[in-house]
């Protein structure tokens, strides 16, 4: 980093058993308000957003013995900053089962500005047309630039602008946790 | 943010200036790519507003289509100017077309040239990214990339696989990008023909020669044959076109000499029946219409990485 500021814990908002809890919570959610798992895809917004969809088909799967689809969007190209940035992601490959007619719920880790939302409506539109997208996060930490709003939320996080909301999951930190960090400036 | 990688190059000249890191990096954002051409809609935004131009001073089918595709599925505008409809037979110096290409303001120019280095010239005089599309006998990176990510999309890795390269060398870019290519990413590569058309040190280039085509097929994974060019075959390399197919030929009884599941690659255009024969061309082990859309999508993640992060 160019400034000198640097990432601190702050505190844990959700440790291994509330994320389950969340997610436990959420699944049902899902299928009462599309009244069971018919047309129902679960799209995960890599990265993060790809295991916690798989948790959450493994969930419905518990309870309504039928199997979900679950797709995983890489939204690099749709990006809106990639000329602002001085750093290039990484472009990962995306794999979304058949959407045409079906309900959409896109999942992610953290909801902030909603522009990786907009970026993830976009490139599903290329993809095909589904009847409607729903949106489900673990968090949401507020600050929306966008009129976008989730549909399934795990946790409200409340934050100041100078915080970051990080998720941590086992199947890619190997810890499981949702801390907020604050940026504090490196005494020199 | 995680895994942010970037290429260092600011442009695409060769095989030869590229490290092991960033051919991993195009490669496997290339298969990324791969998927978006199998779409219904095969168009992302990334590259909306970013103008590209080629220059095609050679003729081309696949290339050419391929960079103007690509362009197109990237949303890129794109100008693509080729010899048999423009000025550049005109008799216009390279150094004033450069000029002119400069002050249209393109952030890529892909060029094709029938002078090996023309595409290094046009880099050092232009503020753009150029890429090279085959300059000369000297080197077609592009090609290269596509049929690493071809042999990828079969065998996971290159490292140990055993690539033999057969037929006319000494006039093909494509082989000289291969044997770049395919040796630094860790692959024994093996070129056989004619001696008249293997020149001499190539195997400085890191590959070995064997002349006889039987001996080089034993334990092949890779079997790519080489385009006769009977266009720049000004002097005479070979006896005949008859003895050229019975001695270095491509046919069912050699590709049998080859591993089991050795894959069959031709850069295309085909000589049917000179280099290679139909029914391995169109036969199981051939993916050589599998290097058509792979190299559609180099091109999109050559163009994501040179014109997609900002400064």
């Amino acid at each position: 980093m160019a400034n000198d500021s640097v990432l601190k814990p702050k505190a844990t908002i959700m440790d291994e058993a509330g994320i389950k809890r969340a997610l436990v919570r959420i699944s049902h959610e899902i299928v009462e308000r599309n009244k069971g798992t018919e047309n129902l895809v679960l799209v995960g917004i890599r990265r993060r957003g790809v295991p916690i969809a798989q948790r959450l088909a493994a969930f419905i799967s518990d309870t309504e013995a039928t199997e979900v689809p679950v797709g995983m969007l890489d939204i690099t190209l749709y990006r809106d900053d990639l000329t602002l940035r001085h750093d290039q992601p990484m472009v990962h490959r995306t794999e979304v089962p058949d959407i045409n007619g079906k309900t959409v719920v896109l999942v992610d880790d953290v909801l902030y500005t909603g522009r990786t939302v907009r970026a993830a409506m976009d490139a599903l539109m290329d993809l095909g047309r589904p009847s409607s997208i729903q949106l489900m996060v673990l968090t949401d930490r507020g600050h929306r630039e966008l009129p976008i709003r989730a549909d399934y939320v795990g946790k409200n996080v409340p934050t100041s602008k100078h915080e970051l909301v990080e998720v941590r999951l086992n199947e890619v930190d190997n810890v499981e946790d949702v801390l907020i960090m604050e940026k504090v400036e490196r005494d020199e | 943010m995680n895994d942010v990688q970037q290429l260092r190059q600011k442009h695409i000249l060769g095989l030869a200036e590229l490290s092991v890191e960033e051919m991993t990096l195009i490669l496997q954002t290339s298969e990324s790519m791969r998927e978006i051409i199998d779409r219904p809609i095969k168009q992302v935004p990334t590259l909306r507003g970013r103008q590209v131009l080629s220059l095609f001073y050679e003729s081309s089918t696949r290339t050419k289509a391929s960079f103007d595709l690509a362009c197109k599925y990237m949303s890129a505008g794109a100008v693509s100017i080729s010899k048999d409809s423009s000025s550049l037979t005109k008799g216009e110096s390279l150094r004033d077309t450069v000029r002119n290409v400069e002050i249209m303001g393109p952030e890529v120019v892909i060029m094709r040239h029938p002078s090996g280095g023309a595409c290094h010239y046009l880099a050092r005089n232009v503020s753009s990214s150029v890429i090279n599309a085959g300059d000369g006998t000297h080197e077609h990176p592009t090609q290269g990339l596509l049929d690493m990510l071809t042999v990828l999309q079969h065998k996971e890795h290159l490292d140990g696989l055993n690539v033999v390269i057969v037929g006319d060398v000494f006039h093909s870019r494509v082989a000289r990008s291969n044997i770049i290519g395919f040796s630094r990413m860790g692959a024994n590569v093996v070129v056989s023909g004619p001696s008249t058309l293997l020149p001499p040190y190539i195997e400085e280039m890191g590959c070995q020669v064997e002349s006889d085509l039987d001996h080089a097929l034993a334990e092949a994974d890779v079997v790519y044959v080489l385009r006769l060019q009977l266009e720049r075959q000004s002097a005479s390399y070979f006896p005949s076109l008859r003895e050229y197919t019975e001695l270095y030929g491509l046919n069912e009884r050699r590709l049998a000499l080859a591993k089991p599941d050795a894959l069959l690659m031709h850069p295309g255009p085909m000589n049917r029946g000179v280099e290679i024969d139909s029914d391995v061309a169109d036969g199981a082990q051939s993916v050589i219409l599998e290097q058509v859309p792979n190299g559609v999508a180099v091109r999109m993640a050559l163009l994501y990485l040179l014109l997609g992060g900002g400064e």
